[in-house]
């Protein structure tokens, strides 16, 4: 087995493992540590950090769980996530869970935060309010005071106290890690062939159930041995994935697109561990700092206000243009509303620019492939047929 | 004050003759006046703010002179005049989801119809879309799409969560430091009015009168027989302080007007007037969470009606705000007061606090039953409601119900099925006044 091959491997197994032993390993090895989970798309991991926690995203159970006693708490129409995070919590696969957090996304999430505080009392459970006003006076001294309340939280739960010191130091880490994943990013879009998305999609995984220490050596040493491998290279077009960023695909449906015939060279499958664009002043009020790249120096999605009209679905043309990408697949969750809604007006600026796209939906645990492959198979020669033309 | 109007042609089948109230006529005098002056804004140069029922600054809107125009409000008109399904299927067509809100797509699809509003004029573009971002996540994106197709100028509120189930200050303070350095500067650009704080108070003081008999009026449904139905009567009783006419000398007079009319129905010992007439005996007194279905609002009443049920509290008459826990808009802390309201209103309470107060709604009204209406569109409303149901029938001991359709797509009700599930769950109530079964959701 290559090193490549044995990193992917690890990355599956930490990937199919539902009962999150690694994490749980994690907290038995020494006393005092907390594990707090949280659900996409951002939540301030930083504190998590500086409260000696580990920040433990929890995605859904994608399409290896099966859901029986979560369906009995959502409707059919709405998505799949709510429903498998409350399986695994319900079949106490969360049971070593001290907190969860539920950002601000759409309101099946929101609620979630409320559902989770009346099944699971003994865990602390936060909704985590991001702030849709853009001003450090505004936005981010709301957004600061927000930050404070689940500082004393986690401080309370760890049973120490978080200081400025422990929390830059924090950042610090999350800096590296955040540039590590960003270097994945932009490695894939010059050499997809070498880092293969279903890989790269594994890689990130990890960083959800690992701590951030070992996550950023896992990158370095994943980003050292695939540079060294050689892969044969297809001639697939290339395209942006977007629409994912709750709710995710099966691992399938991310090896169908490729297999049809294009390379993700983007994709906004887990926005949280490369959230902020660059590095978080790590001196300083770390509070600040961390309120001010968020509203400063963050990426865009549904979830998040853009106040200014001319910039709307503009980072998903400067997504294409970075990657060099030749179109847009617009993958999301069955009834996920922040990006089903987000959709038209996202087409409407690529159509803009001449960009092509196509969508689907899919849930976490569909099955059948061979429509997204038959899809995406198509749009791959019809991009081949435009760019020969 | 009443005025009978028949409401079926001379020859058709039980003809029924619906007694008008003074205070139903006084309020379609009022919407069909909003619409009216929106119809003509461009040409008396009036400037017009679009802004959403749950959270909307009415009082604060007519500082500045201009006309509130509430999407929100067209898509339920559009509903209840059948023209819905053909504006959903339009937006449809152009690239909207299946899956997500028929009021948004509504909207859409009325404006790439034309925009005409709900009495066939046309409805004027806003010159600022105003987006008080309370307790539905789906708001920010409806108005990022309209700001698409209107490119006009837009406010953000943003009005955190409860997420703990308290209103803290901070959020109070970053609610008020929006009014004053988004909200009102915006408007004061748009409409070309400077904001006078003392104007606002005036409108909080009528506000607060208003609230006053509002309140008086939901509890009325204390009494036995109720003398309203807390939910399809409640949806008129809501219009004008949900809406436009919050603030206004209208809105204290239709309210003064409807107290009265209530309080002679009590001293009668009358029940509900329904759209057929004075409602039979009481038999059933419900307590409904989430919102009704607007295409066949009529034919679901009925159904509720026709063997007795009256509806004796409703959430959905708290999600343009909760005042029957004692909420009051307050001249004394005019932006404060604004902050609060945004706050409170019943979608932007977390789920424990939702249930907690739909808890006291039971107890407090003597509620036989709790009726879940879950909207297909409404994530905000629905998502969590089959846990709420379990958790009053386990806090009650009072049976539950759950029924699905949605707000104003006509392909989601399902009449039959709602019949049938309704007539089980009345079965169960009697059922369960005997003793003999356990609580369990229809």
């Amino acid at each position: 087995m290559s090193h490549v091959a044995a990193i992917v491997a690890r990355c599956q197994a930490l990937f199919e493992d539902l009962n999150f032993t690694a994490a749980r390993e994690w907290k038995e090895a020494a006393p005092g540590r907390i594990v707090v989970g949280f659900m996409p798309f951002y939540v301030p991991r930083e504190l998590i950090h500086a409260a000696g926690g580990l920040a433990l995203g929890v995605l859904g159970g994608g399409d290896q769980l099966e859901v029986i006693q979560g369906d009995a708490y959502y409707q059919s129409y709405i998505c799949r996530i709510p429903r498998s995070t409350i399986e695994l919590g319900v079949t106490s696969r969360l049971d070593f869970v001290d907190a969860m957090l539920f950002p601000s996304i759409c309101d099946v999430i929101r609620n979630l935060s409320g559902m989770w505080k009346i099944m699971f009392p003994k865990v602390k459970s936060r909704y985590v309010d991001v702030p849709q006003n853009f001003s450090d006076a505004v936005g981010g001294s709301f957004y600061v005071s927000e930050l404070g309340e689940l500082r004393d939280i986690l401080a309370r739960l760890a049973g120490r106290e978080i200081t400025d010191d422990a929390l830059r130091n924090s950042i610090a880490v999350y800096n590296e890690n955040r540039a590590l994943v960003r270097e994945v990013y932009a490695f894939r879009a010059r050499f997809p062939w070498k880092a293969p998305s279903a890989e790269v999609y594994l890689l990130m995984r990890a960083g959800m159930v690992l701590p951030v220490e070992e996550h950023s050596a896992m990158l370095r040493d994943y980003l050292d041995a695939t540079a060294r491998e050689e892969r044969p290279r297809r001639d697939n077009s290339r395209v942006v994935v977007t629409g994912a960023f709750c709710e995710q695909p099966p691992l399938s449906l991310i090896k169908s697109i490729e297999l049809a015939g294009c390379y993700i060279v983007d994709d906004d499958f887990m926005l949280v561990n490369r959230w902020e664009k660059s590095d978080v002043a790590a001196d300083g009020d770390p509070l600040a700092a961390l309120s001010h790249a968020y509203l400063h120096d963050s990426l865009e999605t549904a979830a998040k206000y853009q106040p200014d009209q001319s910039k709307k679905g503009q980072w998903l043309i400067e997504a294409v243009q970075r990657s060099g990408a030749e179109g847009v697949i617009f993958a999301s969750a069955s009834f996920c509303d922040p990006a089903l809604l987000e959709r038209p007006m996202l087409q409407r600026a690529l159509a803009a620019r001449g960009i092509p796209y196509i969508a689907f939906k899919f849930a976490e645990n569909s099955g059948q492939m061979q429509p997204i492959r038959e899809q995406a198979g198509t749009f791959a020669d019809s991009i081949k047929l435009w760019s020969a033309a | 004050m009443s005025t009978a109007i028949p409401t079926r042609p001379a020859g058709a089948a039980k003809p029924q003759a619906v007694v008008k109230d003074g205070s139903m006529l006084k309020q379609k005098e009022m919407i069909s006046g909003n619409y009216a002056r929106l119809e003509s804004a461009v040409t008396d140069g009036r400037k017009v703010v679009s802004t959403f029922v749950p959270g909307n600054l009415n009082e604060l809107i007519m500082c500045f002179d201009v006309l509130n125009n509430l999407p929100e409000i067209n898509a339920i008109q559009n509903g209840m005049r059948k023209k819905s399904g053909g504006y959903i299927m339009e937006a449809e067509k152009r690239g909207h989801s299946e899956d997500v809100c028929t009021y948004v797509k509504a909207d859409l699809g009325m404006i790439e119809k034309g925009n005409l509003g709900p009495d066939g004029q046309k409805l004027p573009d806003p010159n600022l879309l105003l987006l008080s971002y309370t307790g539905c996540f789906t708001f920010m994106k409806w108005f990022e799409l309209l700001r698409d197709r209107y490119n006009c100028e837009t406010a953000m509120l943003h009005v955190p969560y409860q997420g703990d189930g308290q209103i803290t200050q901070s959020m109070i303070s970053y609610v008020v430091k929006q009014l004053r350095e988004e909200v009102i500067p915006k408007m004061e650009r748009v409409s070309g009015v400077k904001f006078d704080i003392d104007r606002l108070r005036e409108n909080l003081a009528r506000s607060a009168r208003a609230e006053e008999d509002f309140v008086w009026v939901l509890n009325s449904a204390k009494s036995k027989p109720s003398p309203i139905d807390a939910y399809f009567g409640g949806v008129y009783y809501i219009g004008p302080i949900f809406t436009a006419f919050r603030g206004t000398e209208d809105a204290v007079e239709y309210y003064q007007l409807l107290r009265a009319e209530i309080a002679e129905r009590l001293a009668n010992g009358q029940g509900p007037v329904t759209p057929n007439g004075d409602m039979g005996p009481e038999r059933y007194r419900l307590v409904v969470e989430g919102p009704p279905n607007w295409t066949s609002f009529r034919d679901f009443w009925k159904m509720l009606y026709d063997d007795g049920a009256v509806v004796v509290a409703s959430t959905y008459t708290k999600v343009g705000g909760i005042y029957d826990q004692g909420f009051r808009h307050d001249p004394a802390k005019p932006l404060e007061s604004l902050a609060e309201y945004c706050l409170g209103c019943y979608t932007n309470r977390n789920m424990p606090s939702r249930i907690d107060l739909i808890e006291r709604y039971m107890n407090e009204f003597e509620a036989d039953g709790f009726l879940i209406n879950s909207i297909k569109s409404c994530n905000s409303f629905s998502a969590g409601q089959l846990l709420m149901l379990r958790e009053i029938e386990r806090r009650t001991g009072k049976p539950a119900a759950f029924i699905e359709s949605d707000l104003v797509d006509p392909r989601y009700f399902s009449p039959a099925n709602i019949k049938n599930r309704l007539e089980s769950y009345f079965q169960m109530i009697e059922q369960r006044r005997a003793g003999h079964v356990p609580a369990r959701a229809a």
